[in-house]
C-alpha cells in the first residue's frame, strides 16, 4: 500500500466533492490509480480523455506510484 | 522573469506591452482572448477560470521560452486571468516584441494555441438560463455515452 495526495481540479473536483485528499491505495500505476478512484467517486470522464501529472510534471498511466506522490488527473483543458 | 504568470487580477494590456519595451524592436504584436457572451449557441453571462498552477506556470514558462527559441523574437510574455470574469474581460493576453513583423505574428500564434492545447485551465461557462458547464468536458461526457455520438477525444462540438 502507499498512502499518496490527490488534488482534483474542475469537472472531478466537483465530482469527488472535494479538491484533495489522501487515499492509501494498493494500485501499482496511475491508471490503476484512476480508476480506483473513479469507482470511489463516480468519474464521468473515461481514462482516454484525461492525462495525469505525478509530482506536478506531466507522465503516462504506466506511472508507477510511490509514497508520498502527489498525483493531479487533468481533464480536458480550455484555457484562453 | 518568468514569460508566463497568472493574475488574479484584471489585466492591464498596456501596462504589459509596456515590460516589453525593446529599441532593438521594430514590431510588437499582442493578443487578448476576451470573454464572449455566447459559445456554442448558449448565452454566456460569466466565465470561471481555474489552474493547476504549480503545473502550468512550468509549461506555461517552457512555452514562452520555446516560442523565444523558434522564432528568434527579441522578447515575449504571456498572463492568464483565474476567477470569475464577466462579459469583455481579458482572459488571457500574449505579446511579442521582435525585430520584424512576421516573426511575432508567428510566435504570438504558436504561443496562444500552445497554451491553449498544454496548459491545465480550465473554464466553467455559467448561462444566462442559470445551468452551467465545464467547457470541453461534460457535454463532451454526455456525447460519449450515448451510443450514436460515440466520441473518444475532446473536442469543440
Amino acid at each position: 500500500m502507499a498512502r499518496v495526495r490527490l488534488k482534483y481540479y474542475a469537472v472531478l473536483r466537483e465530482q469527488a466533492g472535494c479538491g484533495e485528499e489522501t487515499v492509501d491505495t494498493a494500485a501499482a500505476d496511475a491508471a490503476g490509480l484512476y480508476d480506483e478512484l473513479a469507482r470511489r467517486h463516480g468519474f464521468s470522464l473515461g481514462r482516454d480523455r484525461l492525462k495525469v501529472a505525478v509530482n506536478a510534471e506531466f507522465t503516462g498511466w504506466s506511472q508507477r506510484i510511490a509514497e508520498g506522490d502527489e498525483v493531479v488527473f487533468i481533464p480536458p483543458v480550455a484555457g484562453g | 522573469m518568468s514569460g508566463f504568470s497568472f493574475s488574479h487580477e484584471r489585466i492591464d494590456p498596456a501596462a504589459l506591452a509596456a515590460g516589453l519595451a525593446d529599441v532593438a524592436a521594430g514590431g510588437f504584436v499582442s493578443f487578448e482572448g476576451w470573454v464572449r457572451n455566447e459559445n456554442e449557441g448558449r448565452e454566456v453571462r460569466r466565465l470561471d477560470y481555474e489552474a493547476f498552477e504549480e503545473l502550468a506556470l512550468k509549461e506555461g514558462a517552457r512555452i514562452v521560452a520555446e516560442a523565444i527559441e523558434r522564432f528568434g523574437i527579441r522578447g515575449a510574455r504571456c498572463v492568464h486571468r483565474l476567477g470569475e470574469l464577466g462579459l469583455g474581460e481579458v482572459a488571457v493576453w500574449v505579446g511579442v516584441a521582435s525585430g520584424h513583423r512576421a516573426e511575432a505574428f508567428a510566435a504570438c500564434r504558436y504561443i496562444i494555441d500552445e497554451v491553449k492545447h498544454r496548459l491545465p485551465i480550465w473554464k466553467k461557462e455559467h448561462y444566462l438560463d442559470g445551468d452551467s458547464g465545464w467547457v470541453n468536458c461534460e457535454r463532451c461526457a454526455e456525447a460519449a455515452g450515448h451510443a450514436a455520438h460515440g466520441h473518444g477525444h475532446p473536442h469543440d462540438h
